[in-house]
């Protein structure tokens, strides 16, 4: 039996990793923490925020969690801190932290 | 029963694919081996295999279609020769990385160039380091029997690692010769059904094929990939013997000839260890204490049972049908080197280069090696160690 998804990790051995690497599971992208590589971050003024969810869209890593409609605060796991949420935010209610994890 | 036919080394393998009934083929033309993908649509169009042809535009596509279909949980095949095999480059070593077991049949040619369209070994032995299953063939007769063979190897659950069965351009593949085949019944039953444990196309289990592996994980999948290869060589052994009982055809990691009492011995790949046994049989009748070994599976590299079946050889000539511009040795030659070094022995290994691009190996030319063989001997004068064949001084 392959070894499951959750267990292929940096400290599995050659004799447990799969072949290939290959996943044996499927939507389980969030395993995967690309919020290690974020070099900016992005910080959300909820006060500000009209709700507008133009951000939530066009996030390239869907770490924007949007319930009933309604933005809430970053999925800092996953966000990579590009930037572009900031950029098309018109209420001023993402500010970019430049340097900062 | 076995029948008895006549059939060209081309012949021999779509005969064994028709027998076996693979689920994809996908290919594209490229002499020598046109044939194979030729004879084998024909029984796809006559009815007589219900696989599936992918018509492609090129080489790369060709072994991206058989990776995508073999990924699907389908078993899968291609064809190709020469610069067709360094076309699929980049996709030999996804096919062997993610362990996919497909068969390529490949008639071996020598690549650009000069372009040339004849038989030698440039093709497959550049493509030795790809992960692949290495497998090369005398004679129509081998052809056929380790194609059979293929699956069951490349399928074993300890290896799962593409496979390469290797004849020789024009000589094998297009000459025709005597022939054994197995019964369709016999081959269908000794190959079996493809089963993977998951595929792409299983939905009661979703996979994800082919993920990045970023530096924490790439070594420790290459050292699993290299077990898997290592593995093959047992597997390799266990099939043959299964196979032996089926056909009464004995396989091994590689065929002696006259070598356990030989002082001068040669190794040999592919078609012209036939001349090499009709120059042993004449050199023997004059008293000559020569033989040969003749390679079965070059990947993997079967190091410690070469050298132990060396152990006894004074002079060795290791004759590379490719020039890999290493300088020193072409690759049997590094290889064999290796595996005698490893285990402790130093005989005079003298590397010869001989018949790229198709040039005539006669047997009068094998027999030019033993002499100089016997005379590097008398003489204890190796000379120059790396040399060609038949070259016009």
């Amino acid at each position: 039996m392959a070894t499951e998804a959750t267990k292929i990790t940096e400290t599995i051995s050659w004799t447990d990793i799969t072949e290939g690497c290959k996943v044996e599971a499927s939507g389980n992208s969030k395993l995967f923490n690309t919020g290690e590589w974020r070099v900016d971050t992005p910080l959300f003024i909820a006060e500000k925020c009209t709700q507008c969810l133009l951000c939530a869209p066009v996030c390239p890593d869907s770490s924007i969690p949007v319930n009933n409609y309604k933005r809430a605060d970053f999925d800092l796991d996953h966000c990579k801190g590009c930037g572009i949420c900031a950029k098309v935010c018109p209420a001023g209610a993402i500010e970019m932290k430049m340097g900062e994890r | 029963m076995s029948i008895r036919e006549r059939l060209s080394g081309n012949e021999a393998v779509a005969f064994a694919m028709r027998q076996i009934n693979p689920d994809v083929m996908s290919a594209f033309p490229i002499t020598p081996s046109t044939e194979i993908p030729y004879f084998f649509s024909t029984c796809i169009a006559n009815g007589e295999v219900d696989t599936e042809f992918i018509p492609v535009e090129s080489e790369h596509s060709a072994l991206s279609a058989a990776i995508g279909a073999q990924a699907a949980g389908a078993r899968s095949v291609t064809a190709t020769s020469s610069c067709g095999l360094a076309l699929m480059w980049e996709m030999l070593y996804v096919a062997a990385s993610n362990r996919l077991p497909i068969a390529l049949a490949l008639v071996n040619r020598a690549l650009s160039g000069p372009i040339n369209i004849n038989c030698d070994h440039s093709d497959s032995m550049g493509a030795r380091d790809s992960g692949w299953i290495q497998i090369y063939s005398e004679n129509n007769q081998e052809v056929y029997d380790n194609f059979v063979q293929a699956y069951r190897i490349a399928e074993h659950p300890s290896v799962r690692l593409p496979i390469m069965i290797c004849q020789d351009g024009f000589i094998t593949s297009n000459a025709v010769e005597n022939i054994e085949l197995l019964e369709d019944g016999e081959v269908k039953d000794f190959v079996g059904e493809y089963c993977p444990e998951n595929y792409l196309l299983n939905s009661s289990q979703p996979q994800s094929i082919g993920p990045y592996a970023v530096a924490a994980y790439y070594m420790e999948a290459k050292r699993a990939q290299l077990e898997a290869l290592k593995n093959a060589k047992q597997v390799a052994l266990d099939v043959a013997r299964e196979f032996a009982g089926l056909s009464g055809r004995e396989y091994g990691l590689f065929e002696e000839y006259r070598l356990a009492d030989a002082d001068y011995a040669m190794v040999i790949i592919g078609s012209a260890a036939g001349t090499s046994k009709d120059a042993i049989d004449q050199l023997r009748a004059e008293g000559q204490k020569v033989g040969l070994l003749k390679i079965r599976l070059f990947r993997p590299f079967p190091g410690e049972e070469i050298a132990a079946a060396l152990k006894n050889a004074r002079v060795i000539a290791c004759m590379d049908r490719t020039e890999s511009f290493s300088t020193q040795c072409g690759p049997l030659g590094a290889e064999v080197k290796s595996a005698l070094f490893s285990a402790g022995l130093a005989p005079v290994v003298i590397n010869y280069v001989y018949g790229i691009g198709g040039r005539d190996v006669a047997v009068e030319n094998i027999a030019s090696v033993y002499a100089d063989l016997i005379k590097i001997d008398q003489t204890n004068d190796a000379g120059e160690k790396y040399r060609y064949l038949s070259l016009r001084d």
